[in-house]
């Protein structure tokens, strides 16, 4: 068991809390350094998809996990900073601008469904969210003189003054370095009173605006973030894949990053990487299993998403908090042991709440 | 007398036909505890969310400091000098007490979102600043135990304490506190009165009370309002109110009722 003496303010605010920190990210550090000369090809190309879809975790954990507010439409905004990132590619743009627009415009795209939705909660704001991903997914079908429509279109390789990431370690290590931005960025927001007001929010909303927080603002801004940080995953994701059409951002694909922050572990930035990680290597696995089952249920094509459905209904009845919640409970017992109890992590009754007023 | 801290004038709410609150009018002083008493569904808690802005009065006004508070969107409230504790408990579960106490701050923030994000030298600045603030008030209630206890594991008695510190945390002029003791035990409501005497005499904060608890309220107020459906039906001493005429029958029914429960039961 690990105590800390705490003697400084800072040692509260730092993001690095002790030692065995230090070490254990620095060893993940130099792995991902080295990894595009460890790895094979396909699993550095995996490894690619991870990091990707952590970004747009990101980005969807600081709006549902941290905030509280649900969003089943996340996909549109991903979808939105994928096609702005192909449209100015092959126009010829520089990636960092490009770039940022992808998220600047997502990040706008996102006030501007922020706004209304802010008069909507829970189930209710799900399905607004839900109504925007299938409007967004036909605009960029109909919208055929930008978009190409249902026919999809090529997205040329990042490049940048004269210089074209067009090998996949490259790519990797542009990947890496705006993955590890954006973790900073949230655990920085989420350190500062700027995050501690979307946890208030999330955790009640009439006593965080009598404790002065403008829960229209933080929202609107959550929303802005969050669907920024969803492009900018998404605009990595058209380079990835090099080939765009509207199916890759349907509701399916909202679902899948719905999966991942709830598998993952809502509330938690790690839940975000450990939901990706699942996420990126659970069609792997399936399709690794599928030769040890009868053929009737093997080559049947509704496996996977039957495979997804059973895990989510597990995790949510079995370990609402997530595969970094489970990861808690075993270090804890690992570090404690023999004194670890059943039900140390249950929480207390709830207490009744005051009526919520609105 | 010297210009009140809070003044409500003909405070009038309905809910549909319901009237809540009718007519209420009252001043409170600076630096004295002023407790609202009442049966159930008297409107004392509806006052309070009138004056943190979480209902609209349909009738009448609250001046705080002079100023006009029915102008104020809601989240202004803070800011103006108003914290509040809530009859429930509104603490946020899923933080640590030292994070409640820091949402506390939140009024007094001195940082933009994009220093936020780049956690720069003042956002830095202005969370040590902001923990030294808190680190105080845990001091002041004693919660050293529980600095960094979830607030979900808690029990309900500690909670009340940690809710009572986070409104502290805001600095507040007046403290609105919605059924202090509601909950706690002999030795907890006894704790609550000294903190409540020494936030009024050490730290000069104004308190502005709900309790139902009447040993509570003639140990700490200096003066008690008693409401019933909705109006007032004395102000002054505790000692005065307790003993008027209209209270006692707000309270344990008029002697009237009472004999002719005795003529029933003969």
């Amino acid at each position: 068991m690990r105590y800390i003496f705490k003697t400084d303010y800072e040692q509260d605010i730092r993001i690095v809390k002790h030692g065995g920190q230090a070490f254990w990210y620095s060893l993940l550090g130099v792995f991902l350094l080295l990894s595009p000369w460890l790895l094979p090809e396909y699993l550095l190309a995996q490894l690619i998809f991870v990091l990707i879809y952590s970004v747009i975790g990101l980005g969807l954990m600081l709006l549902s996990g941290f905030t509280g507010q649900f969003s089943i439409g996340h996909a549109a905004f991903m979808g939105v900073g994928a096609y702005t990132q192909a449209v100015l590619t092959n126009a010829g743009w520089p990636f960092p601008l490009a770039f940022a627009c992808a998220g600047g415009l997502s990040g706008i795209v996102g006030i501007v469904i922020g706004v209304p939705a802010l008069r909507v909660k829970g189930i209710y704001l799900g399905i607004a969210t839900l109504a925007f991903g299938f409007i967004v997914e036909e605009g960029m079908a109909r919208w055929e003189s930008v978009t190409g429509g249902n026919a999809g279109m090529h997205v040329k390789s990042p490049a940048m003054f004269g210089w074209t990431l067009d090998s996949n370690a490259e790519f990797y290590f542009l990947c890496l370095a705006i993955t590890v931005g954006a973790t900073l960025a949230l655990l920085n927001l989420l350190r500062s009173p700027t995050g501690r007001a979307f946890v208030a929010i999330r955790d009640s909303e009439i006593s965080a605006q009598s404790m002065g927080i403008h829960l229209a603002r933080y929202k609107t801004v959550s929303f802005a973030l969050s669907a920024a940080l969803a492009g900018i995953g998404g605009a990595l994701y058209a380079h990835k894949i090099k080939f765009l059409s509207p199916e890759q951002f349907s509701i399916l694909q909202s679902i899948d990053l719905l999966l991942m922050v709830v598998i993952g572990g809502l509330g938690s930035v790690h839940g975000v990487f450990l939901g990706a990680i699942f996420l990126i290597t659970m069609p792997q696995l399936i399709a690794m299993g599928k030769d040890y089952l009868p053929e009737s249920v093997g080559q049947s094509p509704g496996l996977q998403a039957v495979v997804y459905g059973v895990v989510l209904v597990a995790f949510v009845m079995f370990e609402p908090h997530g595969l970094y919640g489970r990861w808690l409970k075993i270090r804890t017992y690992l570090q404690i042991f023999p004194f670890y109890r059943a039900g140390m992590f249950k929480r207390q009754k709830a207490f009744q709440k005051s009526d919520r007023l609105k | 007398m010297s210009e009140p801290l809070l003044s409500a004038q003909g405070l009038t709410v309905r809910f549909g036909g319901l009237v809540a609150v009718n007519n209420v009018s009252f001043d409170v002083q600076r630096g004295e505890v002023f407790t609202l008493i009442g049966p159930n569904g008297a409107g004392k808690t509806t006052v309070f969310n009138l004056i943190s802005r979480i209902y609209q009065p349909s009738a009448g006004g609250i001046r705080f400091e002079g100023e006009d508070l029915i102008a104020q969107p809601p989240h202004a409230v803070a800011a103006l000098g108003i914290a509040r504790t809530f009859q429930n408990i509104e603490l946020f579960e899923f933080a640590s007490v030292l994070q409640n106490l820091l949402i506390g701050t939140h009024t007094h923030r001195r940082t933009n979102l994009w220093q936020d994000l780049l956690f720069t030298g003042t956002t830095r600045r202005a969370e040590i600043h902001a923990r030294q603030k808190a680190e105080q008030v845990i001091d002041f209630l004693s919660l050293q135990r529980h600095r960094d206890s979830m607030v979900a594991g808690l029990p309900y008695g500690v909670r009340k304490v940690v809710e009572l510190a986070r409104a502290l945390c805001a600095e507040p002029k007046l403290l609105l506190l919605d059924e202090p003791s509601s909950g706690l035990n002999v030795e907890e409501t006894d704790d609550m009165a000294w903190w409540i005497q020494d936030i009024q005499r050490d730290l000069g904060i104004t308190v502005l009370m709900v309790e139902h608890d009447m040993s509570l309220v003639s140990k700490v107020s200096d003066r008690v309002l008693a409401m019933n459906q909705g109006e007032v039906l004395a102000l002054g001493s505790p000692d005065e109110v307790q003993a008027h005429p209209g209270v006692i029958e707000a309270y344990l029914g008029s002697t009237d009722d009472l004999s002719s429960l005795r003529r029933t039961t003969a």
